[in-house]
C-alpha cells in the first residue's frame, strides 16, 4: 500500500518525544509489563497510526503520550514540556490546552446537545458559554453537522456523533489529536467519512494526529504507521506491514 | 462546567427526584418533630409564664409542676404576705373537674380559681366578654378551643350554661390561651367560685402568687419565704423551667422525638448517599471523559458539589415548606396545635443537618470521581 509522503515533516523537531518508556500494571506475581523501553517521536503535520493486536500496548502508549498516564520509567517530552513527572493538576491543564481526543465510544455527554458537547473543552478552559458555542458551531459547520447542533447524542447517527466528537477534539485548537479506534463503532461509509474529515481538517502543519486502530481499511489515510507487538515497536514506516495490509 | 453538572443531574429525573425527595423527607421530619418538641416544651411552662404580674410562685414543698395537686392551707397566704420583702400575695386554686352539658356529654377541664379582688392570673387575650365578667355569679371564662369542643359548629356567644361537678356555671368570657401540656379545657373563675366547682375544702389553695417589694430581689424573697413558712418559693422563670424539665426527665417525649430525628438523618443519608453514589457511578465514564479532556479535579469537585447543593437546596426548601404548611394548617384547624410553629432555630438546625447529609453523600461520591482513571475512556 502506498502512503502519502510527508517525510519532509520528519526533518523538524518532534512534537512528542518519548525515550525508554516503560509501563507495567499490577504487583508481584500479577505484574504485567505492558511497554518495554519504547522510543518514539511523533511529528506535526502527520497522521501517525499506531497498530497492533489487542494487548500490544497501543492504548497504554497513547495514554502516556497524551498525559493521561505517567510512565514508570523513561522520559516523555510533549510540546517541549517534560510530562514524565508532572503533577496531576499540571497534566490536566496540559491535556485541556494541548490535546484533543476522539474516542471509540464517542463519550459524548448524553444530556448535552451536540454544540454543547463540542464546546466542553472551551468551557473547561473558562471561556464564556456563548463564545465557546459560537466557536464550536464554526467547526461543526466545517464538519457538516451544524444543522444537528441542537440535537442530543441519542438523536444522532454514529457517524454524526463521531463528528461531534471530532469537533470537541478540535475546538480548542490543540497541537495533538489522539484518536482511539475512531471508526470501530461505525459502518464502512461513516468510517471513511470520519477518516477523510480527520485527514482534511485535523491534520495541520503544527498539529500531530495519532490514530490507534485495528481497521486495516483506514491505513491508506496514514502518513506513518507504527506497529506494536508485546509492548515493543516492531515496525515504523510509511507503509503498513505486509502481513496486516 | 457547573451548568453541565446541573444538566447531568436534571437529565436523570428519577435519581434527581429521588435525591430531592430524600432531602425533603429528612428536612420535613426533623423540622416537624423538633418544632413539636419545642412547642411541647414551650407549652409546659406557658401557664406559669403568662402570669406576668407574679414573680414568685409559692407552693407545698412536694410540688414539682403546675399540674401537681398538693394543696396548701389558706392560712399560709397571710403568712406569706407577712414575710419581709413581699409586696403582695394572692391565692391561686387549680384542679380538675368534669363539665357536663345539658345533652349529657362530659368533658374534662382544668379550673383556675383566681383571687377574687385582683383576678391575677386571668387570660389576657379575650375574644368575647371581659375579665371583669368573672365577678358575676357562677361566671367562668373558657378558652376558645374548649368552647369549640363543647359547642362544635356553634358561633361563640356569652351566656351558655354548663354543669361543673354538678354546679351551674355560666360562660361570661371566651379567651385565646396557649394550650397546656396536660390538655383539657381551660376554665377561669374567681377563687371563691372555683372552690365550689372543685369541691375542695374551703380552706385550701394550690399556689400563692406573689411579688417582691421594691428594693428586694426575687431570689432573696423566695429564700425568705421558704425559711419563714416552710413552703417552697420559686421565681416565675425557675418554676416554668421546673415544669419543662419535668417533661424532659419524666416523659418519653425527648427520646421519642430524638430517635425520630436520628432516624430522619440516617434515612436521609441512606437515601441521598446511595442515590447520589449510584448517580455518580452511572456517570463515571462521563466524568472520566471530562477528566481525560482536561477537566481538573477541582472542577470535577465543584461539579459534584454543585449537584449536591442543588439537591440540598431544593429538598430543604420543599421539606421546610411542607413542615411550615403543616404548622399553619395544624394551628388553624387542630386545637391542640394552637401556639405551635416552626421556629427559625429549628429551620437553621434542619439546614445544618441537610448540609451534613449532602456533604456526606457528596464526599462519598466525590471520592469515586477523584480516583477514576481517565484512561477508562479508552476502554471500549
Amino acid at each position: 500500500m502506498l502512503i502519502p509522503s510527508t517525510s519532509a515533516d520528519q526533518a523538524g523537531a518532534p512534537i512528542i518525544a518519548g525515550r525508554g518508556i516503560v509501563k507495567a500494571f499490577g504487583q508481584g506475581s500479577a505484574r504485567v509489563n505492558v511497554l518495554h523501553e519504547i522510543d518514539i517521536d511523533i511529528f506535526a503535520g502527520q497522521m501517525t497510526f499506531l497498530i497492533g493486536e489487542s494487548g500490544s500496548g497501543k492504548t497504554t502508549l497513547i495514554s502516556i503520550l497524551s498525559a493521561i498516564l505517567t510512565a514508570d520509567d523513561g522520559a516523555v517530552r510533549v510540546l517541549d514540556q517534560d510530562i514524565s513527572r508532572s503533577p496531576v493538576a499540571r497534566l490536566a491543564r496540559f491535556r485541556r490546552e494541548g490535546v484533543g481526543f476522539v474516542f471509540q465510544q464517542f463519550n459524548l455527554l448524553p444530556v448535552l446537545t451536540a454544540v454543547e458537547n463540542a464546546s466542553v473543552p472551551l468551557l473547561a478552559a473558562g471561556l464564556p458559554r456563548r463564545l465557546a458555542e459560537a466557536r464550536a458551531l464554526i467547526l461543526m459547520d466545517r464538519l457538516g453537522i451544524r444543522d444537528q447542533a441542537n440535537k442530543r447524542p441519542n438523536q444522532l447517527s454514529g457517524g454524526q456523533q463521531q463528528r461531534v466528537a471530532i469537533a470537541r477534539a478540535l475546538v480548542h485548537e490543540p497541537r495533538i489529536i489522539i484518536c482511539d479506534e475512531p471508526t470501530a463503532s461505525l459502518d464502512a461509509q461513516s468510517g471513511r467519512a470520519v477518516m477523510e474529515l480527520l485527514r482534511d481538517i485535523a491534520v495541520q502543519p503544527d498539529r500531530a494526529v495519532i490514530v490507534v486502530t485495528h481497521d486495516a481499511r483506514t491505513y491508506r489515510y496514514a502518513d506513518r504507521i507504527i506497529r506494536l507487538e508485546d509492548g515493543r515497536i516492531t515496525s515504523d514506516g510509511r507503509e503498513a506491514p505486509r502481513e496486516i495490509d | 462546567m457547573l451548568r453541565i453538572a446541573l444538566k447531568m443531574l436534571i437529565g436523570d429525573p428519577v435519581k434527581y427526584l429521588g435525591l430531592v425527595f430524600g432531602v425533603a423527607f429528612a428536612t420535613l421530619l426533623i423540622a416537624q418533630q423538633t418544632s413539636i418538641f419545642v412547642g411541647i416544651l414551650t407549652s409546659t411552662g406557658a401557664e406559669v409564664r403568662v402570669v406576668e404580674e407574679a414573680t414568685l410562685w409559692v407552693m407545698d414543698p412536694s410540688v414539682v409542676t403546675i399540674a401537681s395537686n398538693r394543696p396548701v392551707r389558706d392560712t399560709m397566704l397571710a403568712r406569706v404576705r407577712g414575710v419581709e420583702g413581699v409586696a403582695w400575695a394572692v391565692p391561686l386554686l387549680r384542679g380538675g373537674a368534669a363539665i357536663r352539658l345539658s345533652d349529657g356529654r362530659q368533658f374534662g377541664a382544668n379550673i383556675s380559681g383566681l383571687d377574687d379582688a385582683t383576678l391575677i392570673g386571668a387570660p389576657r387575650a379575650m375574644l368575647l366578654g371581659s375579665v371583669d365578667n368573672l365577678r358575676d355569679p357562677d361566671a367562668v371564662i373558657i378558652d376558645a378551643d374548649g368552647y369549640g369542643r363543647l359547642f362544635p359548629g356553634q358561633p361563640k356567644r356569652l351566656g351558655a350554661e354548663v354543669q361543673i361537678n354538678d354546679r351551674r356555671a355560666v360562660v361570661r368570657g371566651i379567651a385565646r390561651t396557649n394550650p397546656s401540656f396536660s390538655g383539657g379545657i381551660a376554665l377561669y373563675a374567681r377563687y371563691s367560685t372555683a372552690l365550689g366547682f372543685l369541691n375542695t375544702g374551703r380552706t385550701q389553695l394550690s399556689f400563692i402568687l406573689a411579688r417582691e417589694a421594691p428594693g428586694y430581689s426575687v431570689a432573696g424573697v423566695a429564700e425568705e419565704i421558704g425559711r419563714s413558712t416552710g413552703l417552697k418559693a420559686q421565681s416565675r422563670a425557675d418554676f416554668a423551667k421546673a415544669n419543662r424539665d419535668d417533661v424532659i426527665q419524666n416523659t418519653g417525649i425527648p427520646i421519642s422525638i430524638g430517635s425520630t430525628n436520628v432516624l430522619a438523618v440516617i434515612v436521609g443519608i441512606a437515601i441521598v448517599g446511595l442515590t447520589f453514589t449510584i448517580f455518580v457511578a452511572e456517570n463515571l465514564k462521563q466524568f472520566g471523559a471530562l477528566k481525560a479532556i482536561g477537566v481538573s479535579n477541582l472542577q470535577l469537585v465543584s461539579m459534584v458539589l454543585t449537584q449536591a447543593a442543588l439537591v440540598g437546596l431544593l429538598g430543604y426548601a420543599i421539606g421546610l415548606g411542607v413542615a411550615g404548611w403543616f404548622f399553619l394548617f395544624a394551628a388553624a384547624n387542630i386545637p391542640s396545635f394552637q401556639g405551635f410553629f416552626l421556629p427559625w432555630e429549628v429551620a437553621a438546625l434542619a439546614a445544618l443537618v441537610v448540609v451534613f447529609i449532602i456533604t456526606t453523600a457528596a464526599l462519598v461520591a466525590m471520592r469515586r470521581v477523584l480516583v477514576i482513571d481517565p484512561a477508562v475512556v479508552f476502554r471500549g
